[in-house]
């Protein structure tokens, strides 16, 4: 019944499954790595150990890392997951890398149901695929939305069912870079 | 109108209908963003637009006026299209607030708003601002009793309210509405 620290929450964890890294973020926020072999068996032990017993996804997000200054150099998507026990009262961030080449990942919905909706978004957004979600659809884009926006690599599309996105006459000198109308999806869309 | 007698008023049929259209524009409940509240404001007792004749109606069919109050994306663009659509004729359309405008601050970086809601609708009168104060949009909307007043039902119309002015947006271009721009 008492909040463990991270270093505990992570023993824990690593004692199970050693392929988990420990990591540290830039304005020290521990955070564990985990190999997308293990994700679904790691979550399963979050939840369910009575020492952990993260009932709660408190919330699922992702991030692209082309382009950004990480060490060692990566093309990945991330996926964090920020769990929560409302027992306990401790939390944990786990994060899983989606190469870009293969966008895939276990769903972990039949663990948690509100990653649904989540795994939705990082879906319609990055283009992960979520294996074995119950639908995985777009949430928020319209259905036959080309690409996934927040791709670093996204290529913005110059209309939408030919209506253009730009006014007559408006352009910006460092706006994105549209791509015609018509054009073949995006590097990073349609997957 | 003219005054014959104490108690009879002569004028032309169409004067008349111009005259009740304009005291009662009845526009549509419908806001998808900030100048949404900007819109209840004007509707609420401090502005009061109830005294303009203006009544809030919660459905297109009974509107004559649609005011598109807030950001547009392109996901919403072809329901506002169906709304406007659905409203009785004549109808009018106030494009209020820079996202209505033009697409406002989302116009350069987004990749889902419409940069202009005269892309998918003729839009009559547009107010700048983000979101325009309850003064600016009883300002359009005495700019728009010009042109209802100016309406003709059943002669011959000045000028058709449909047609904007530096209007180029291409019309019925979202898939099965084929529709001309102007009628």
């Amino acid at each position: 019944m008492s909040a463990l620290p991270f270093s505990e929450l992570a023993a824990r964890i690593r004692a199970r499954f050693p392929a988990v890294a420990e990591r540290m973020s830039e304005n020290r926020q521990p955070w564990l790595l985990v190999p997308a072999a293990d994700l679904l068996a790691v979550c399963q032990l979050c939840r369910d150990d009575p020492e952990l017993d993260f009932a709660s996804l408190c919330d699922l997000t992702g991030w692209d890392l082309l382009r950004y200054p990480a060490q060692p150099p990566s093309d990945a998507i991330v996926v964090a997951y920020y769990l929560h026990s409302l027992r306990h009262r401790h939390h944990l961030t786990l994060k899983a890398l989606a190469p870009r080449a293969c966008c895939t990942l276990p769903s972990v919905s039949a663990i948690w149901p509100a990653a649904i909706a989540f795994e939705r978004e990082v879906y319609d957004l990055l283009g992960v695929q979520f294996s074995g979600h119950p639908r995985l659809t777009r949430i928020l884009l319209p259905e036959d939305w080309e690409g996934h926006p927040l791709r670093k690599d996204y290529a913005y599309p110059a209309a939408y069912h030919g209506v253009p996105h730009a006014r007559a006459g408006q352009w910006f000198e460092d706006g994105p870079a549209r791509a015609p109308a018509g054009a073949a999806p995006p590097a990073g869309g349609a997957a | 109108m003219k005054a014959a007698e104490d108690s009879i008023v002569t004028t032309a049929v169409d004067e008349f209908l111009a005259w009740g259209k304009e005291h009662s524009l009845f526009y549509l409940l419908f806001a998808t963003a900030c100048c949404g509240i900007e819109l209840m404001q004007t509707g609420g007792p401090r502005y009061d637009v109830d005294r303009l004749g203006m009544i809030p109606r919660a459905t297109p069919r009974q509107s004559d006026l649609m005011i598109v109050a807030g950001t547009i994306t392109h996901k919403m663009a072809s329901r506002v299209r169906t709304l406007w659509e659905q409203m009785t004729e004549p109808r009018w359309v106030v494009s209020m607030g820079s996202c209505a405008n033009s697409g406002g601050p989302f116009s350069k970086w987004s990749y889902s708003v419409l940069n202009g809601v005269d892309k998918y609708i003729p839009v009559d009168v547009y107010i700048p601002g983000c979101p325009p104060r309850p003064e600016a949009l009883i300002d359009g909307v005495m700019a728009l009793r010009e042109r209802v007043r100016r309406y003709r039902t059943l002669g011959i119309r000045d000028r058709d309210p449909y047609v904007v002015a530096g209007h180029e947006a291409p019309f019925g271009s979202h898939p099965g509405k084929e529709r001309e721009a102007t009628r």
